[in-house]
């Protein structure tokens, strides 16, 4: 789609096609972005028209979560404390997009500081579901997944810490990648959990998701997790070679209790989709999945603790009343700044890494967390890719499970272990229950993300789930 | 003072490195405008990320290797969490278990002789900025934050409690500083280049922490009167309470900053967006590298040119002295040059406060050859010193500047043309016989005196002979050819 998009462009109009996008989010009741930067896009769309470039993205618009820092548009993580702060540089990923044509149209909504699973957490109000105005999009990153279903951006970027690209992805109906850690500079990336997360493409296919992943992976020497050049592929080359050598696995852990019986059956359903393409499939186990979300949690909260420490409104973003003594100052603009989850989450994380603590929280869930890996090596020696569902239930209604933080760490539960063995996944849309799009996880080996893109791409090359959308404004 | 105990911990800026520890911003920013080396990194801006300076840990490890330190196999950083406005990110990158080195030792000079002082740890870490309050910190209305210094490459030395006293803290931050120097990784007359905090207890005390003091002066003055402090205490029955203390450099005092019970909780972790570094693979080539330290300098001056254990101490214990030094002793006599430069070159230029680079290699070479050729007087080669001192010839930086001619700069003055000038060349036998003639003949008291047995009047005559040479004599030989001439008239 991104490629024939591309055609289009050159052939019709950047600026028209870009104007069609601004009216739709006009008209959207989604409140899928933080930040248009309408005049400036509007301005390169005009620009590339009167003289076109070339480019892997020349010409096309692109939709950027919040968190990702953008030169010149204010970047906030959807939280109080960063209102006003305008980056003065762009992100690894920013300056790979612009060197190949690509439009920021602007800033999308999602949980502050990544932090949530709906996106209710956002300092400037939930996003919406396209598919379900009531039903929350995912998150953290639904404002990105969100503006792609609903047609108001061809494709985005998110960030994954626990889920947060395919989380949103599975409950939008559209196709979200957590590359392996390593693969995409984090340079620019405002961290929440600076040892798990990596920034994803938000598209409609497969295809477009190699694509953007084209662009966007590669060595950055300004981040010294980014794996060396060689880990990079070529996304987009042999994405036609079929599921026939596959050999699937099917996590035993990833069924059962707390799973909509839905969901299970439409994830069983894909499974059979494979091995009609000439996959073949085996259960495998991954037996410490029970310590996941635990571990995931207590990692995730002790980085934030950290990484969030530097707000402190003194060199940019919000800092309202007046001057004190610089530690009262401090305490007050924090407590203004952040919002209830973002409190939550760094008093948890400055607890389990308090002397007398460390040993028991943050050392234990490290030394599980290699456990956690060790799981996924094993049944990866054994089986190509792993599939399960991305979410163990379709999008849950707005105000449903905001209120009970647990019920809503739980539903992470398939997606945080990947996150702690840095391995690379997709979700695919793979059906719908009641009217709301329901996503297949499938997990790969470190830098695999072609298989995993060929066998994605194999699975929308029959089937329509990926087509439908929804029916907004 | 046996019953004191001092333990230092000493951060050392590697300022010799052109760049942070962690960003590519240049070190050299003391003589510009606040804020003008900083980027996102080094301001923590959201998003940005550290990259570890491979100089920095080359530098590191020099030092822990010439500290006597073993190295670590393996070594990563932690982040060190705390609030301070002059920490952007709310948390100093810096390194905890794995540190660089453990285990070393350095020989001072202690109190009663040579002393082995042991290295606990040295370990990396990134300097913090700078506070800066207009007027005093009492009447200042707001503070100012500059971040140039952010992200500055530190070491820190962390000693045993091996200090005995004020003096001995002196002598080791000296010895370190020697050390430093030698290594071409530390230019110690940059401002804040080196910081201390130090322990210091009585013996079945609590200790106290002293914090940052940013001179070599002010480490002594803390101490003894922390010593001073905790003694009346005990004297009073008080118990000295485990506390930080702040030294007021103005009042020279000691004020109490923070208790134990506020002590904080640092909450050290690994820092994830750095990778562990294998530097056992490194040493080797460090070790390799390595210049010659001082104490291999000294011994070897004391072989290589027969000077004095105490001259090759004293001209080893700066390097650009012993660089001085070699330079001379290799084109005239080093066992005269070892005397003028040890003893008398380095009192004149304590005296005025100048860096031995304010003096020419060339200038020492020329009037240690006259004064072995006897041509000048030692008080005639005191007098050239401090001619040369004080004309405020340009240093030798100034004209070594690209373009600038040695011959066009300060070698323009020569000293034998000095020598003219000031009329300091040694007088002839001749003339230096007439002097004597007539000083005998003038002085008959003083002659008779001695001929009864007086033996001291004779230096009156000489003294006279030194008046009518204006200085040009030698006092011996003066001494000498006035005894001859009593004794010839007698």
């Amino acid at each position: 789609m991104l490629a024939q998009l591309r055609e289009q462009i050159l052939a019709g109009s950047a600026e028209e096609y870009l104007s069609r996008l601004f009216d739709r989010i006009d008209r959207s009741k989604l409140n899928a972005f933080t930040t248009l930067d309408r005049e400036n896009a509007l301005g390169q769309a005009r620009e590339f028209d009167r003289s076109p470039r070339k480019g892997l993205m020349a010409g096309i618009p692109i939709a950027i979560k919040d968190g990702i820092s953008t030169m010149g548009i204010e970047t906030t993580c959807s939280s109080r404390i960063l209102k006003g702060y305008i980056p003065p540089y762009d992100a690894h990923v920013i300056e790979r997009l612009k060197a190949e044509g690509a439009i920021i149209m602007g800033k999308t909504n999602m949980d502050e500081f990544a932090m949530g699973t709906s996106t209710e957490t956002s300092a400037f109000g939930p996003t919406r579901n396209p598919w379900d105005l009531q039903r929350v999009p995912g998150g953290s990153s639904g404002g990105s997944a969100a503006c792609v279903a609903a047609g108001e951006a061809p494709c985005s970027l998110g960030s994954d810490t626990g889920g947060s690209v395919r989380c949103p992805a599975s409950f939008c109906g559209v196709v979200g990648l957590k590359p392996t850690y390593g693969l995409v500079s984090r340079y620019g990336l405002i961290a929440y959990a600076n040892s798990l997360e990596q920034i994803g493409p938000i598209t409609r296919t497969a295809e477009d998701s190699a694509f953007l992943l084209d662009v966007i992976a590669g060595h950055d020497p300004r981040d010294s997790t980014s794996a060396p050049a060689a880990a990079k592929g070529r996304y987009l080359d042999g994405l036609d070679g079929g599921v026939k050598d596959l050999l699937i696995g099917v996590p035993d852990e990833y069924f059962g209790e707390g799973v909509d019986p839905m969901v299970e059956k439409a994830v069983w359903d894909s499974v059979s989709v494979l091995e009609g393409l000439g996959a073949t499939w085996q259960r495998v186990s991954l037996p410490h999945t029970r310590y996941a979300l635990a571990t995931y949690y207590i990692i995730a909260m002790s980085e934030c603790s950290s990484n969030l420490a530097r707000f402190d409104g003194l060199r940019y973003g919000r800092r309202p009343g007046d001057d004190k003594d610089w530690h009262t100052t401090f305490s007050e603009i924090r407590s203004a700044g952040f919002g209830p989850e973002a409190k939550r989450r760094i008093l948890l994380g400055t607890y389990a890494l308090s002397a007398g603590y460390y040993g028991r929280y943050y050392l234990k869930a490290l030394q599980v967390r290699t456990l956690i890996k060790q799981d996924f090596e094993r049944a990866l020696e054994k089986v190509d890719l792993l599939a399960s569902a991305t979410m163990p239930f379709p999008a849950f209604r707005i105000g449903e499970r905001i209120s009970d933080p647990l019920s809503l760490y739980m539903a992470d539960i398939f997606t945080v272990p990947v996150n702690l063995a840095g391995v690379p996944a997709i979700s695919i849309p793979c059906g719908f229950a009641d009217g709301l799009p329901i996503g297949l996880q499938l997990i790969g080996r470190p830098f695999q993300e072609s298989l995993l893109l060929r066998a994605a791409q194999a699975y929308q090359a029959t089937t329509p789930h990926h087509l439908r959308t929804p029916e907004v404004a | 003072m046996d019953d004191v105990i001092i333990g230092l911990e000493v951060h050392v800026q590697l300022n010799r490195l052109s760049s942070k520890l962690f960003c590519g911003c240049s070190t050299d920013y003391h003589n510009d405008p606040p804020n003008s080396h900083t980027c996102p990194v080094c301001l923590g801006l959201p998003g940005s990320l550290p990259v570890i300076n491979r100089k920095a840990v080359e530098f590191s490890i020099r030092v822990g290797l010439a500290l006597n330190c073993r190295i670590e196999q393996q070594t990563m950083f932690y982040r060190k969490n705390y609030y301070y406005p002059d920490l952007p990110k709310g948390f100093q990158i810096s390194q905890y278990d794995f540190p660089l080195a453990t285990g070393g030792h350095i020989m001072i000079k202690g109190e009663d002789g040579e002393r082995n002082i042991r290295i606990t740890r040295a370990h990396m870490e990134e300097d913090p900025g700078r506070l800066v309050h207009a007027g005093t910190i009492d009447r200042a209305k707001y503070t100012m934050v500059d971040y140039n210094r952010c992200g500055m490459p530190l070491l820190e030395v962390v000693t045993e409690p091996d200090l005995r006293s004020p003096k001995e803290a002196r002598a080791f931050l000296d010895k370190l500083r020697t050390i430093l120097e030698y290594l071409d990784v530390f230019d110690g007359s940059l401002e804040g280049s080196m910081r201390v905090d130090s322990n210091i207890s009585l013996a079945g005390g609590d200790r106290a922490e002293v914090k940052n003091i940013s001179s070599f002066k002010g480490v002594e003055k803390a101490l003894s009167y922390e010593i001073t402090r905790q003694r009346n205490l005990r004297r009073r029955n008080i118990r000295v309470v485990q506390e930080t203390r702040h030294f007021d450099e103005l009042r020279n005092v000691t004020v109490s900053i923070r208790s134990k019970e506020e002590a904080h909780d640092y909450r050290y972790f690994p820092e994830m967006d750095l990778v562990p570094i294998r530097v056992a693979d490194w040493v080797p080539n460090v070790q390799a590298s390595l210049p010659e330290l001082p104490d291999a300098r000294r011994d070897r001056f004391r072989e290589q040119y027969g000077i004095s254990d105490d001259h090759a101490k004293s001209l080893t214990s700066e390097i650009k002295v012993a660089d001085f030094y070699e330079q001379v002793a290799s084109r005239t006599d080093p066992r005269l040059a070892a005397v003028w430069i040890a003893d008398v070159l380095k009192g004149e230029l304590n005296y005025r406060s100048l860096g031995i680079d304010r003096f020419s290699p060339d200038h020492m070479v020329e009037i240690v050859s006259m004064l072995a050729s006897q041509e000048i007087t030692e008080d005639g080669a005191v007098i050239l010193l401090r001619t040369l001192l004080d004309r405020k010839i340009p240093s030798l930086v100034d004209t070594e500047k690209p373009g600038a001619t040695k011959a066009g700069g300060q070698l323009s003055v020569r000293v034998c043309d000095l020598v003219g000038s000031l009329g300091l060349a040694r007088a002839g036998d001749q003339a230096v016989r007439a002097a004597v003639r007539d000083a005998v003949a003038e002085c008959a008291s003083a002659v008779s005196d001695y001929r009864s047995g007086n033996e001291r009047a004779i230096n009156f005559v000489v003294g006279v002979v030194m008046k009518k040479t204006r200085g040009r004599a030698s006092p011996a030989e003066a001494h000498r050819m006035v005894q001859e001439e009593i004794e010839k008239g007698s």
